[in-house]
């Protein structure tokens, strides 16, 4: 899709990057709808059926619109979907934004702590790693990103809880806050953490920062193998650079080399891969917050699929991908301001 | 006939030798995740040898197993809440696990492989298309995709292992298929492609018998790793209770659900063991995924060089066929290694 000027200006590359955004929107779109909508069957009978007289699951399906011809449902969906209305879910009959604005930022908090705690165990861990590659340390590093990838969640998380709910028993292992905490605080964000700081109930704050430790750490290591091995390779690419080699002839130590020279130059592609991991993330949190019984977005996506509601994970299925999309519209657009290079 | 095979002796062969002349740490990673990964093969082919009891056996000689019992000389790593032995569900795990991820990364390369060749060849519209929907696909959160599938096949074909394969073999295919395509654009425009064309080879033939055997290259790289996360995937699903159901096989990921209970009661050993049979695996296949990369990606490998060895003197009319320097030799190596798919 390269023009043949070759190097286009900023603002066109950013314009038809968010032009861009609309068919990748449909056919995400079109390929939930395709599988929530038309596959399946008919969700009312699904999540109900069997617990209700007919009359009132016909009365449920109009309401829904599900007697209507498919490709009528089909515009009704992407119009809703594009001011933002997820439908409603059939079982607990609540708008699912309702439902993302109430879990959201629940979500928000476990990410944002596991990116941090990745950060800060992936950084370091990925230059020492290319700056010694081949030695031992950078083996041990290897694999324990490896196997820090490799684990699943949910077996790390289950064992961390055995082994603090046997050595400290009264550290907090599920939920993100006491019943107290939750009870005084008072909604204003819906990022109980926020409120907390907002209601100036500092209490309240470090109880749910002790309960953040255990869900954030899980889910934290998982991002950090990939930190990790990204780092590690942009590292031992950046060493090979010319402006290294002449670095290094000027007589800067070794050290100061790799830190100010290498480094940071690895980073420019980490940034963007960071950006992606969003996806990895969410799939993460999703199993995170089962194992922790954390009340994000993803437990409830859990939640809605036992109970098989069909509206109810398509609403959520939807809102994810427009995570995604814009998530990834955002990282394209940052990595445009920070590399020259990229552009249509 | 006999020609081909010879031809693929060689190419294994070479590939062999590509590995066993790449230096440093990314030799011993691959070989050490090979052999693990040839152990779990090995439980999965010969479980119903190696295991002590069926996957769902619960009583033995008339005697029924103890529920949560302890370690001891007839259940090697005890029993779990639902009255099996957690040794056999180990075992049995393993030929579930292999058959469904093997199941998965054959689909998907089938599918993927041939679509990206396709597409990367014929560019164009169909090319775009192709890819806009691709990439709309990868960049949904695989685990997403993989329970949505397995939610909609639970009630069309059940929840076996064909079922569960098939909702990975979805997120997988993009993958496939990116790499394919990227791959045979830059190959299409190649010399040997060129003369191919120029001898008036028709598109399927220049496809098949030119491009195919370049192309698909990095294919085998991208299987192992896909491999890897496929199993975390299957995992996933039967942790959330959407993959296998338990009488169909022993999974991991379900064994795994079943124990979290007992784990915050303390008693975390039955969580414990399919949680480490995941990672092992997982780990193994990572390693040998990327042992594969670093020796197969000429920017990541680094060759071993031959000891120098210097003959015994030879006379001047011999000089040329005696055995020669190491660095040369070894990039010789490299130069025939690069030119081996080729035809």
């Amino acid at each position: 899709m390269s023009s043949s000027a070759g190097s286009g200006s900023l603002a066109r590359y950013i314009l038809i990057r968010v032009i861009l955004v609309i068919p990748m929107m449909l056919v995400l779109l079109t390929v939930v709808f395709i599988l929530l909508r038309v596959a399946p069957g008919d969700p009312v009978t699904a999540a109900v059926g069997g617990h209700l007289p007919p009359a009132i699951i016909a009365q449920k399906r109009h309401d829904l619109g599900l007697d209507q011809p498919l490709y009528k449902q089909y515009l009704e969906y992407l119009g809703h979907a594009a001011r933002f209305d997820f439908g409603t879910t059939i079982t607990d009959n609540q708008p699912v934004l309702n439902v993302v604005r109430d879990k959201g930022g629940a979500t928000l908090t476990l990410t944002a702590g596991a990116f941090l705690v990745a950060l800060l165990i992936g950084l370091p861990l990925g230059r020492l790693a290319g700056r010694f590659r081949d030695s031992g340390l950078d083996a041990v590093i290897r694999v324990f990103g490896i196997v820090t990838y490799a684990a699943p969640i949910f077996w790390v998380g289950v064992l961390l809880v055995a082994f603090v709910a046997t050595h400290f028993p009264s550290w907090p292992t599920y939920g993100i806050a006491s019943a107290q905490t939750t009870y005084v605080v008072p909604s204003h964000t819906h990022i109980l953490i926020v409120d907390a700081i907002y209601a100036n109930y500092w209490t309240g704050v470090f109880d749910i920062l002790q309960h953040c430790v255990l869900p954030c750490v899980t889910l934290g290591l998982l991002i950090t193998g990939v930190i990790i091995r990204l780092v590690r390779v942009n590292v031992i690419q950046a060493l090979k650079g010319d402006y290294v080699e002449a670095a290094r002839a000027r007589g800067i130590p070794e050290g100061r080399v790799v830190r100010k020279h290498a480094f940071r130059n690895a980073l420019v592609p980490v940034i963007t891969v960071i950006g992606l991991q969003v996806a990895l993330t969410l799939s993460g949190a999703v199993l995170t917050e089962t194992t922790f019984n954390w009340p994000g977005v993803g437990s409830a996506l859990v939640n809605y699929l036992n109970e098989r509601d069909y509206p109810a994970v398509q609403g959520l299925v939807t809102f994810f991908a427009i995570v995604v999309v814009i998530v990834s519209l955002l990282v394209d657009i940052l990595n445009a301001l920070v590399d020259p290079r990229v552009r249509y | 006939m006999a020609s081909v095979m010879s031809r693929a002796g060689s190419g294994i062969r070479s590939f062999f030798a590509t590995i066993w002349n790449t230096k440093g740490l990314a030799r011993y990673m691959f070989w050490a995740g090979l052999v693990i990964t040839l152990v779990f093969v090995v439980c999965a082919l010969f479980a119903p040898w190696v295991a002590p009891y069926g996957f769902d056996q619960t009583a033995a000689h008339g005697v029924d197993f103890p529920k949560l019992g302890p370690y001891d000389s007839t259940h090697l790593l005890g029993t779990n809440d639902q009255f099996f032995d957690i040794e056999s569900r180990m075992i049995w795990g393993a030929r579930t696990a292999i058959e469904v991820v093997l199941l998965s990364v054959i689909l998907a390369g089938l599918v993927g492989v041939p679509l990206g060749l396709l597409s990367g060849f014929v560019g164009g519209w169909v090319d775009r298309i192709l890819v806009f929907l691709m990439d709309a696909m990868y960049a949904f959160p695989s685990l997403l995709l993989a329970i949505v599938f397995s939610f909609l096949l639970k009630g069309k074909i059940g929840s076996g292992i064909l079922a569960a394969a098939l909702s990975l073999t979805a997120i997988y295919i993009p993958q496939y298929f990116r790499v394919v395509r990227n791959t045979t654009v830059s190959a299409r425009e190649a010399t040997y492609v060129e003369a191919a064309r120029a001898i008036g080879a028709p598109p399927l033939t220049i496809m098949r018998k030119y491009l195919f055997s370049n192309v698909v290259q990095s294919v085998p790289v991208l299987a192992t790793l896909n491999a890897a996360d496929a199993l975390g995937t299957l995992a996933a699903l039967g942790f959330l209770g959407l993959g296998i159901q338990p009488t169909q096989a022993s999974e991991w990921g379900y064994d795994l659900s079943r124990a979290i209970d007992d784990a915050q009661g303390g008693n975390w050993l039955p969580a414990f063991w399919p949680g480490l049979m995941i990672v092992l695996l997982i780990t193994a296949l990572t390693l040998v995924g990327e042992g594969l990369n670093e020796t197969i990606n000429p920017a990541l490998r680094r060759r071993r060089l031959k000891p120098v060895m210097f003959g015994p003197r030879v006379p001047a009319d011999v000089v040329g066929t005696g055995p020669s320097g190491g660095t040369g030799g070894t990039f010789d190596n490299a130069a025939a290694d690069m030119e081996g798919g080729r035809p």
